[in-house]
């Protein structure tokens, strides 16, 4: 019978399976962070156990720490003690660990794949729910519960469930200063945030395949906007070259053996879905959200809704609450909305291309003289790499602020948050209430239509900007 | 874990959609490394206002709703981040059984493993219930024989045998798993042979 690339990884990593379909599968790659692991160490200490595989677990500490000068450390007392409760139990129970001042150090779903430790066809793991991220490279990856964290230190494995098969098929060529951000937040507009619950979405089609490994990130990275666990790209020559003579990549014979196994990965001609949607990416246009769900998406040349024109009395209700929390008037244009602040970051576009694209908007330009700016890179290594290419400075010059790399204001654990009411044009991935900050406003864009946002003082569109 | 058997209580109803764990419980209470204590920080951003004082609107201020067991919701309820948070919060604040027409993946199964039990019912259901919430009158969850029982009538609902077996007895998910240790290690020892890569050494 044919089978999907993710039917292939799920059955390649069953180590048992119940009569009523209960299976418990093997994680190759196991993700931690300093937030959902605590509890999950605790645990371990508590019923006398062992993390069964070291070597598969990777540790980063991303959410709680400073983006400002770290030499003094972190100031925040609770934000101190859960990186320093990370470092302890690493230390405990010997799990490899980029402190907060290695380079290395960075938000954990950049990190994976810039060390090579993701790799096609493993099931990934992390207590994080845009661990979905990683499936960019052909990995069965998903974001656990705290619970799970403790079950996979302790066994390996995860008890699971199959899910269902959901192919997203974007064909065509996207019209310029259209990314893949802008693809993400349409195939969330249009399956809605519980649209891939129950699913494991696989992105297929030209445009898919002609994408960068970074630009394929992005868009693995948001499935979870849209309900399913895990989104999957099958792997090729781009992945390869991409992990090719990293730090965690396999090296030598290891390596042809790997690069044999990882050619093969791919859904079978006629394999079933029990989903399908298609989309052309001719006609995807820059996006923006309006309201408090990512599903709340728009063009930038269109209007903010008008809850009278809903039948459903339930979705009125909700674009009442949304625009009323947002502050906006129902058919207020895109390109009305001003804005307070611009944030470029996280693990959905904090990578270095996703800095270039901001970049290139940014040179020689000034941002509004209200509006505060700043980019933090997903990463020590790409903010190494920005400031060789000289981005820094672009960003700097143009009024933005140049941090050090973490989460940030993605969900403002740190000291990075929106003050009550203020407005962002911002990178991340969840528009939710409060996200960035108590009674915050987001919208989220595209590096390049931050950027262009930070310029014009308002929500823009980024092709007025580009020569 | 504590075991869930069967459950009376009047419901709360929120009737929101797409709730999110952010809602649920903000990040500034995900820097705890404990589990308990998150009940009072519950929904945080509804129930309490910029001075810290409870908005007597919200439902979970309102008694008898404080005392609610069973919470009914919109569509979608804990969606976005995969925080246990979440359900280690409804559970200290004394909530053991969600009700909504769908849940996110991950809340879902976080809330088996701390002995809540989540229900999916139809939407029409979902507001026959609500009513019982709006009159203040119990209705009664049993497990066992996956019904709620509201007046004289009763519905049936759906829930993984071996979930259900799990939040029955309370048993370890872990304890489980080590009982297949030696499938565990036969499937290393292939591993090894098959892709000598993923171990790292």
């Amino acid at each position: 019978m044919p089978n999907t690339l993710y039917d292939k990884i799920w059955n390649d990593h069953l180590v048992d399976q119940q009569a009523d379909g209960t299976a418990l599968l093997f994680v190759d790659r196991h993700l931690v962070h300093e937030v959902t692991s605590p509890q999950a160490f605790e645990g371990l200490r508590n019923s006398n156990r062992k993390v069964r595989h070291p070597n598969l677990t990777l540790a980063v500490a991303d959410h709680n720490v400073p983006t400002t000068d770290r030499s003094k450390g972190i100031s925040d007392k609770e934000s101190k003690i859960q990186v320093e409760t990370l470092e302890a139990n690493c230390k405990e129970f010997g799990i490899k660990l980029f402190g907060m001042n290695d380079k290395r150090q960075g938000i954990v779903h950049v990190t994976g794949p810039e060390q090579g430790f993701t790799q096609p066809g493993t099931v990934i793991v992390c207590g994080d729910s845009h661990t979905a991220t990683h499936g960019a490279f052909g990995s069965l990856a998903f974001g656990i519960g705290t619970s799970e964290v403790e079950h996979v230190l302790a066994t390996q494995t995860l008890v699971q469930k199959k899910a269902k098969n959901f192919r997203v098929n974007v064909n065509g060529k996207l019209p310029l200063g259209v990314t893949s951000k802008d693809v993400i937040l349409q195939i969330i507009g249009k399956i809605g945030t519980a649209g891939g619950t129950g699913c494991v979405i696989e992105y297929a089609g030209d445009l898919i395949r002609s994408l960068s490994v970074e630009q394929r990130m992005t868009i693995c990275n948001m499935t979870i906007e849209g309900g399913a666990r895990a989104g999957l790209i099958a792997p090729d020559e781009k992945i390869f070259e991409y992990l090719k003579g990293r730090p965690m990549s396999p090296k030598g014979k290891d390596w042809d053996k790997a690069l044999e196994y990882w050619k093969n990965l791919r859904t079978d001609e006629n394999a079933k879905f029990d989903k399908e949607i298609n989309l052309k990416a001719d006609e995807i246009l820059p996006m923006i959200t309006w309201g408090t769900s990512p599903q709340d998406v728009i063009t930038i040349d269109e209007k903010v809704p008008n809850p009278q024109n809903e039948k459903d009395e339930d979705r009125k209700n909700s674009l009442e609450r949304s625009l009323n929390y947002m502050g906006l008037k129902p058919n207020m244009a895109a390109k009305d909305i001003k804005i307070d602040k611009v944030f470029i970051g996280s693990c959905t576009n904090g990578r270095i291309e996703d800095l270039r694209e901001a970049a290139k908007i940014l040179k020689d330009k000034k941002i509004a003289s209200h509006v505060q700016a700043m980019v933090v890179p997903g990463s020590g290594l790409v903010k190494e790499q920005a400031e060789q290419e000289g981005l820094d400075k672009i960003f700097v010059n143009s009024g933005f602020e140049w941090r050090e790399p973490g989460c940030s204001m993605c969900l403002a654990m740190n000291a990075d948050k929106l003050k009550p009411q203020e407005r962002c044009a911002s990178t991340s991935n969840r528009n939710f209430e409060g996200r960035q900050g108590r009674g915050g406003r987001t919208h989220l864009v595209s590096p390049g239509m931050a950027a262009a946002a930070a310029i014009s003082g308002n929500l823009d569109d980024v092709r007025k900007y580009q020569s | 874990m504590q075991k869930f058997n069967t459950l009376k209580s009047i419901p709360a109803y929120l009737p929101i959609v797409n709730i999110d764990t952010d809602m649920i419980i903000p990040k500034q209470f995900l820097k705890t490394i404990k589990r308990t204590g998150l009940g009072k920080n519950l929904f945080f951003e509804m129930r309490y206002d910029d001075q810290g004082k409870e908005i007597s609107d919200f439902v979970l201020n309102q008694n008898p709703f404080n005392n609610s067991k069973i919470l009914i919701a919109g569509k979608n309820f804990g969606c976005g981040s995969s925080r246990e948070h979440a359900p280690w919060a409804l559970l200290d604040f004394g909530i053991t059984c969600v009700i909504s027409s769908s849940f996110a993946d991950i809340f879902y199964s976080n809330c088996f493993k701390n002995g809540i039990l989540p229900i999916i019912l139809e939407e029409e259901k979902i507001k026959e219930l609500s009513e019982y919430a709006n009159r203040k009158e119990e209705i009664s969850i049993d497990l066992n024989q996956n019904k709620i029982i509201y007046g004289n009538n009763e519905i049936n609902f759906q829930v993984d045998e071996f979930k259900k077996k799990c939040l029955l007895e309370g048993l370890d998910d872990i304890a489980l798993s080590l009982e297949k240790s030696e499938k565990i290690e036969n499937f290393e020892k292939d591993l090894k042979n098959k892709k000598p890569w993923i171990f790292n050494d």
